[in-house]
């Protein structure tokens, strides 16, 4: 057990945790607003998808990584469009678009890749990072911590000003109301479909950034269905962490690091299977919800569309 | 969709007069979906410079129309179905079991595991009988922890099953490549079970008679649901729980229930794939039926006769278009647009026909 301390495998489970914590985390976030809004928002999968597949075909054919994460938010906006319009305008059923929108952004994701790359994968140059002077030249954990693409750090700025703003502005509050009673809301003057709304696209932003994260910093290139459930993972951080965005950077980090484990315990030298290191973060889920059940609360108008006068 | 507006199509008063607006509503909420969707998916193979008359034309061609492509098609049928059965029944008691992959899995894993230590020690028809009663009995157990949850402790049972799923789709492939894998060949994966031993087929084609199964399980189904006291029991569960439990129904006890029935036909579902057509399950084995058939039971708003005959028509795709995948050269992953547009548009449909019903209203 003694390789698994080495200053290779922790520096190597830092970098991990971060790379593949940071989409979880935007995804996280994103999928916060929406569910403290009132939307279940299942087509996150889809607009991380769609997100990751823009956001690299724009930082291919600009050559500039920024524009290829702005590429990223519009992919995911365009897909929560249009679940904003089925879903908050027209009052579908948020669980079946979700699905929908998922299915559509894995099928058509992969039929644009084969038709521009056809089997070819075409990698970005890597990224610069953004090196903080002193920190990072600390043994083992500086280069892992401190060394990121500075997409990581507005992330946890993001973080702050979330936990900042549902706390103490008025955002929190009728956020919470859209979700709790819509009802009310709307007799008090709010706009229940355009909070919805704006929600529900904040969330796409968020998520199609996560996902060009993951393509263009994370792995440097885009395969069809490389988000492989990430989505999902953003949307139970969102229900644990209860409305906190705190807790969401907490539970990205920790999927994060299982995630890569097993990287890194092959940089340890130990090869125990790649499957049952994947169970890690969907077990840690499962025993949290039965430890912690009693605890987890969601908004009570959560999945139902809001109609104005209907019961 | 509501659970209470898909019941209301189940029985229909049979009234004079009204079965031409009957039939107006069934075109409008379901063949209107179906050929918005082929058309919209149509433009979408048009952009890429496909002709999508000739991709249509070689998918019906392929699974509908050549003597073995029908035969792979109702082959293929078989796991469908017993997912749909599944689902039929979470659906109209208001669960939604959305892990039906992971139970699907490590029901096929599970009768890979049992069938071929059985062989040549019990009777083959024995063999079959207790690959099918593992399968569904290890997918049913795969559902309980989601089950009690959601029962006690009103955790959202989406994000559990889905949990649940991916787990099970990792622990198949553990299983698959340290448990039971074959020591006789290379490749991880578990022991082949001799076409001979397998589900018989039907006459002189190779139609697995897995289907024949399966037909009987969704019409089973849709009979409880529909004309039973349990089936109404549960369908008063998913339309309000709270009256249920006024009414003096156990609801924790028949949301259990519910989920092993349902994750315990989406076992069933693996060992028809696994008994009937592919005899063994190799690493990384996943074909991900669920969330396809999802839609299509929506389609026939959970309705046993409508979902068998969309099933029909969605197996012939996937077979057609896994030929068109290596004929046309367009991805697989296409019949992924169709469903997508299809679950759309079928939502679409449900808010026209909300809306002119509320203006004739």
């Amino acid at each position: 057990m003694d390789a698994l301390l080495t200053a290779a495998f922790v520096s190597s489970l830092l970098t991990g945790a971060i790379v593949a914590g940071i989409p979880l985390l935007l995804a996280g976030l994103g999928e916060q607003m929406s569910e403290k809004a009132g939307v279940l928002n299942i087509g996150i999968e889809g607009m991380m998808l769609f997100g990751a597949y823009l956001g690299f075909l724009t930082a291919w054919s600009t050559e500039s990584i920024w524009m290829g994460f702005l590429g990223g938010v519009g992919g995911g906006m365009l897909v929560a469009a249009l679940m904003a319009l089925l879903c908050v305008r027209l009052g579908l059923n948020q669980i079946v678009i979700g699905i929908g929108l998922t299915l559509g952004a894995e099928g058509l994701t992969s039929l644009l890749h084969h038709f521009q790359f056809s089997r070819t994968y075409p990698r970005l140059p890597s990224p610069d990072r953004l090196d903080l002077p002193i920190l990072t030249d600390l043994p083992v954990i500086g280069p892992s911590l401190f060394g990121r693409h500075p997409l990581v750090y507005l992330a946890l700025a993001l973080v702050i000003v979330l936990a900042w703003a549902y706390r103490h502005s008025n955002l929190g509050l009728t956020l919470r109301a859209a979700g709790e009673k819509p009802a009310a809301l709307d007799v008090a003057g709010g706009h229940v479909t355009l909070l919805r709304t704006v929600a529900v696209l904040f969330t796409g932003a968020m998520a199609g950034l996560g996902g060009a994260y993951m393509a263009n910093v994370g792995a440097g290139l885009f395969i069809p269905f490389m988000t492989g459930g990430a989505g999902f993972i953003g949307i139970v951080l969102a229900m644990l962490a209860r409305g906190r965005p705190v807790w969401v950077l907490l539970g990205a980090l920790i999927f994060g690091a299982a995630l890569s484990l097993t990287t890194a315990l092959q940089v340890a030298g130990s090869n125990v299977p790649t499957d049952v290191i994947q169970m890690l973060p969907f077990a840690a889920v499962m025993l949290v919800l039965v430890v912690w059940s009693r605890k987890a609360r969601l908004p009570a108008a959560l999945g139902q569309p809001y109609e104005r006068g209907a019961r | 969709m509501s659970l209470s507006e898909a019941q209301a199509d189940v029985a229909p008063p049979e009234v004079p007069g009204r079965r031409n607006a009957q039939l107006g509503r069934f075109a409008v909420l379901t063949l209107g979906p179906v050929v918005a969707a082929v058309f919209t998916s149509a433009l979408i193979l048009l952009a890429f410079g496909v002709n999508p008359v000739t991709y249509y034309g070689f998918v019906v061609q392929r699974g509908l129309f050549s003597g073995l492509g029908l035969e792979q098609t109702l082959t293929r049928m078989a796991p469908l179905l017993f997912l749909a059965a599944g689902l039929i029944v979470s659906f109209r008691a208001g669960i939604w079991n959305l892990g039906v992959d992971g139970q699907f899995l490590l029901g096929a894993v599970a009768a890979a595991a049992l069938a071929p230590a059985l062989l040549g020690v019990v009777p083959g028809w024995l063999m079959l009988l207790a690959g099918f009663a593992v399968a569904g009995l290890v997918g049913a157990v795969w559902s309980v922890l989601p089950a009690l949850l959601r029962a006690y402790q009103g955790v959202n049972e989406i994000i559990t099953t889905l949990m649940m799923t991916f787990l099970g789709i990792s622990l198949a492939n553990v299983l698959v490549k340290l448990v039971f894998l074959d020591p006789g060949t290379t490749v991880p994966q578990t022991r082949t079970i001799p076409v001979a031993d397998r589900l018989p087929r039907l006459f002189d084609s190779t139609i697995s008679s897995g289907l024949i199964w399966a037909v009987a399980a969704v019409l089973l189904v849709h009979l409880v649901m529909t004309r039973t006291a349990l089936g109404l029991k549960l369908r008063t569960v998913g339309a309000n729980p709270h009256a249920a439990a006024h009414a003096g129904l156990s609801v924790p006890r028949l949301t259990v229930l519910v989920f092993a029935a349902s994750a315990g036909f989406a076992g069933l579902a693996g060992a028809s794939e696994l008994l009937g057509v592919n005899g063994n399950v190799r690493a990384d084995w996943n074909p991900a039926y669920g969330l396809m058939v999802i839609p299509l039971v929506f389609l026939a708003r959970f309705h046993g006769v409508g979902s068998i005959v969309f099933i029909f028509f969605y197996s012939a795709l996937l077979i057609g278009s896994e030929s068109a995948a290596r004929r046309v050269g367009v991805p697989q992953d296409f019949t992924l647009v169709l469903v997508a547009t299809l679950l759309i548009f079928l939502g679409l449909a449900e808010w026209l026909d909300k809306r002119r019903r509320k203006e004739r209203a």
